[in-house]
């Protein structure tokens, strides 16, 4: 009852240690595959060796008598109930969205479709039955390439056809910005397919008690599984139940309604029995969705002094074998961001969707934005080149000054804060810019055989998906808002409930930070609980880089509606007026008589025991609110990047990184950083190590982790990371960062390759850029410009 | 089935075991070590790293009767009564995001401290190179280590 403690210090900006750790340093995480339930079956699932195939028979039969298998089950034992896996962006009114069958039926289009289930007693038996299951394939010829895939004559996917979808984006004079333009340069990119690689494969545990259902999944969207099971799948909603138990990674690839979630649910009914389903990596690297594999045709027409006339995009975009649940909308989140920070006359954009006998592909960690970004910081590279000015000073010439903010796109979108010049100057001076651009001078003039390279990266993104609106406007299924619970316990304490399910983000962390400001109670006094749609009812879950920018906002405006009911009780406890009262660090005092006051943990308690509340107030300060953003979130940043080349070898080595990140105001510095290098690490993995590749007939040759280069500590360099903040338009000033890092250093990296071999006339090289796709562009460059520089 | 008899975290455990069990499996599903989580199935990621008999393992490479008579830590038995200096380094250097890869992480560093207790960056990366992270890019997993082995406790 004193009031002589001091209000608690602001909780926003401090580098708070995680309060997710200690169970995970200690190995007492709840994972999915650690849950075991009683009389619990496991999942083993029959995948098609075949990319293309019709299913001429599938006999379970011979599974059946091996020692503890309980049941075996094709494709057609669920025909009658499977329906079809979920897309829920249907991104024109005529695009292809071909049925998709959990289990396949009569066709496989994939390597690793599932075709047929074991149901054993342990994870070895169910494995060991597979081998008792015949199978007869027709095989069928694939479809492989995109490029080729909607000619004439070219092998059907579907009776449909090879093309989904084309989506198509314009605003201004095209033909005027292009006409007669000093400088037009046309590029192909190639975005190649990767494999996301969460740590945590994937796994699934359903459980049916009569007619509720419970499905833990490590996934990263519970309430839309939640919803898609009962919308899709027939189960009504208030019988179905998600938990998200401690999830290990996502970057997208659990942004998912999979095959593996409804057969285990479908099954657990048919069989009576909790089952469960623990992916193996190989299985993880087939049917986990895969992301990218684009090829890009750039256009950009510009005036001699190096302003930007126009830009105009041409996507082929590889759907994979069918439309999952966001797939044929990645491209469109890019179609906004190739203009990135740049101003221009005129732009236009196209895609075509395109499907093939692969794996899906759908979002991965930055969905459309790291393929733009990289096919415009690319391109200006070598329109920089072409005119010869300086890349930096090319785009300063073109972005948007900080003084031009709220700035509204050639794409319409409405930027509201930055400072591009701010950013770029920090970058300049860590990366000590010029000295290494006289290094790079004298190198190539005595014709080292390593060689330096400076790689820029000058970009923004959109992200915190999304208002609702125009998430409508886009013809995405769903909104984009996000909920928030505040429920004040009796002692004081405080749990909070978010929508937003969190998978290595640390959000119990963030969250309390940002509750401990708005309710002036200590952060130590503050749970977080999410990932349990029993728990937390309402969501849409993290992905986007969506739940700061998003969730956190629903947090504020829980909040200030337990501040404005604690407020009136406060009154009533102090005999004053609420107009009388002030809210600050947690207490309601009397103005002019700071004496006079109460802490909201106080009145919790009195408000629990409801003793003398004033007449009409009910006994409760717990509040909801659902929070839809106005606007998308623009974080943006500078990235610079040094490589050195060995010549001889075509071996890169990154000598340092620089990356400047403006994310807004920061919640906790530590939590950003680490979202930075990752995303960082993530980003150079694209350039340089990692491509799911498929052989030519169809088979994915990169199942395993010996295949598919995940880089290592011993592979990457250390980051130099700073930051700049302009805050964004809304009340925390927050933006998004899950996403930043990998949507800028793909470019910033590439580009330093390219800027090392210049000299050796070399223009391009096609990631991810090996020691020998760089050897070898060096051996052509040097051929056609006659000879090493 | 062989009977195998091994000690796990300071318990001896006898069990009758299939001569294919991965260690792995009897860890997380026999003897009831969840924290040792499973990443790969080829022995590149790291993630189901312990200790046995001093020496850091991929225990999804080993199997458990090939663990017959060894003395195995895993994550939940490095702390003794007090979080371990790499678990604490960990901690404080934000060094782990979603944790997946975070018990075989510890362990590697701590097998790769005992053998350097005071390595450079450059070794502390080379010596890690076994075990994968998707999240933290390694910036604070390689800040950790150097903590851990500053820390004068760390051995």
């Amino acid at each position: 009852m004193t009031a002589t403690i001091d209000a608690p210090a602001a909780e926003l900006g401090k580098a708070r240690l995680r309060k997710e750790d200690a169970k995970l340093i200690t190995g007492q995480t709840n994972w999915t595959d650690n849950i075991r339930l009683p009389g619990m079956l496991h999942l083993a699932f029959l995948r098609s060796p075949y990319a293309h195939a019709k299913i001429s028979r599938v006999d379970v039969s011979g599974a059946l008598g091996q020692p503890g298998v309980i049941a075996a089950f094709s494709g057609a034992d669920f025909a009658a109930e499977q329906g079809s896996l979920p897309c829920a962006w249907p991104v024109t009114p005529d695009i292809v969205i071909p049925p998709h069958p959990p289990m396949a039926v009569d066709e496989v289009r994939y390597v690793g479709e599932a075709v047929a289930v074991v149901v054993a007693r342990d994870r070895y038996a169910a494995a060991d039955a597979l081998a008792s299951i015949d199978v007869d394939y027709e095989p069928l010829p694939p479809v492989l390439d995109i490029r080729t895939a909607l000619d004439e004559g070219s092998p059907k996917v579907h009776e449909a056809g090879n093309k989904s979808y084309e989506w198509v984006f314009a605003n201004g004079d095209m033909d005027a910005a292009f006409r007669d333009a000093p400088v037009v340069l046309e590029r192909n990119y190639r975005q190649q397919r990767l494999i996301p690689c969460a740590m945590e494969p994937r796994a699934v545990v359903a459980q049916w008690i009569a007619d509720e259902v419970t499905l833990w999944s490590a996934t990263q969207i519970p309430h839309v599984l939640r919803f898609a099971l009962s919308a899709f799948f027939g189960i009504p909603e208030q019988n179905v139940r998600v938990i998200a138990p401690d999830v290990g990674g996502g970057f997208g690839s659990k942004l998912q309604v999979t095959a593996e979630e409804v057969l285990a649910v479908l099954i657990g009914r048919k069989v009576g029995k909790p089952v469960k389903w623990t992916e193996s990596r190989t299985e993880g690297n087939l049917t986990v969705h895969h992301g990218r594999d684009q090829w890009q045709k750039i256009r950009i027409a510009a005036d001699a002094d190096g302003r930007i006339r126009g830009l105009e995009v041409d996507l082929l975009a590889d759907m994979g074998a069918y439309l999952m649940l966001v797939t044929p909308g990645v491209p469109l989140l890019g179609a906004f961001m190739f203009p990135a920070i740049y101003k221009m006359d005129a732009y236009s954009f196209k895609c075509t969707g395109v499907f093939t006998t692969k794996m899906p592909t759908d979002a991965y960690r930055g969905a459309g934005r790291p393929e733009a970004t990289f096919a415009i910081e690319r391109i200006m590279d070598e329109l920089a080149v072409a005119l010869g000015i300086e890349p930096l000073e090319l785009r300063e010439r073109n972005w948007i000054k900080h003084e031009e903010f709220p700035y509204t796109t050639i794409c319409g979108l409405t930027y509201d804060s930055g400072n591009y010049e701010a950013a770029t100057a920090k970058a300049k001076e860590l990366f000590d810019y010029d000295v290494l651009r006289e290094e790079q001078r004298q190198r190539n003039e005595r014709g080292d055989k390593v060689r330096l390279g400076i790689g820029i990266s000058t970009f923004t993104e959109m992200c915190g998906l999304a208002p609702s609106r125009v998430l409508g406007s886009l013809s995405y299924g769903a909104g984009g808002w996000e909920s928030a619970s505040i429920r004040m316990l009796p002692t004081g304490k405080v749990e909070v409930v978010t929508g937003s399910s969190a998978h290595g983000q640390g959000h119990e962390t963030a969250w309390s930070q940002i509750v401990a400001d708005q309710l002036g109670v200590p952060f130590e006094d503050i749970r977080v609980l999410h990932g349990d749609t029993l728990v937390s009812p309402k969501g849409m879950d993290t992905y986007g880089s969506r739940s700061l920018a998003v969730g956190g906002l629903a947090l504020v405006g829980a909040c200030d509606k337990v501040v404005a009911k604690a407020k009136i009780i406060a009154a009533a406890m102090l005999e004053a007026s609420a107009d009388d009262l002030e809210f600050s660090g947690g207490r309601f005092s009397v103005r002019g008589d700071p004496e006079a006051s109460r802490t909201i943990q106080e009145i919790a308690l009195a408000t629990f025991a409801a003793h003398a509340l004033p007449d009409g107030v009910e006994p409760s300060l717990d509040s909801d609110a659902t929070y839809d953003p106005d606007n998308f979130s623009f974080p943006h940043g500078t990235h610079l990047c040094a490589t050195e080349v060995d010549t001889e070898t075509g071996f890169v080595k990154i000598r340092s990184y620089v990356a400047v990140d403006d994310v807004g105001v920061v919640v906790n510095p530590l939590i950003v950083e680490g979202q930075v290098h990752g995303g960082i690490a993530q980003g150079i993995a694209q350039a340089l190590y990692e491509e799911g590749v498929y052989d030519d007939e169809g088979n994915l040759v990169t199942t395993t982790l010996a295949d598919y280069l995940l880089p290592s500590a011993a592979d990457l360099p250390s980051y130099q990371t700073e930051r700049t903040t302009t805050p964004a338009n809304n009340r925390l000033g927050v933006k998004g960062v899950g996403e930043a890092g990998t949507i800028a250093s793909t470019p910033a990296v590439v580009n330093a390759i390219v800027d090392a071999l210049r000299s050796f006339g070399v223009h391009d090289i096609t990631m991810p850029c090996t020691p020998e796709r760089v050897w070898r562009a060096i051996q052509a460059g040097s051929e056609q410009s006659g000879g090493a520089a | 089935m062989a009977h195998i008899t091994v000690t796990v975290d300071g318990v001896k455990y006898s069990d009758q075991v299939e001569p294919r069990l991965l260690l792995v499996h009897y860890l997380r599903e026999v003897v009831g070590k969840t924290g040792t989580p499973i990443g790969c199935d080829t022995s590149n990621c790291g993630a189901c790293t312990v200790l046995m008999d001093g020496q850091s393992v991929k225990s999804c490479s080993v199997l458990a009767v090939q663990a017959d008579g060894s003395d195995v830590t895993t994550i939940e038995g490095l702390a003794n009564g007090e979080l371990h200096p790499v678990q604490r380094a960990f901690h404080e250097e934000h060094a782990l995001q979603c944790g997946y890869c975070t018990p075989g992480m510890i362990m590697a560093a701590t097998d790769l401290l005992r053998d350097n207790p005071h390595p450079t960056e450059e070794e502390i990366r080379d010596g890690l190179e076994g075990n994968l992270c998707r999240c933290t890019g390694y910036e604070n997993i390689v800040r950790a280590v150097k903590r851990a082995s500053e820390s004068a406790v760390a051995q």
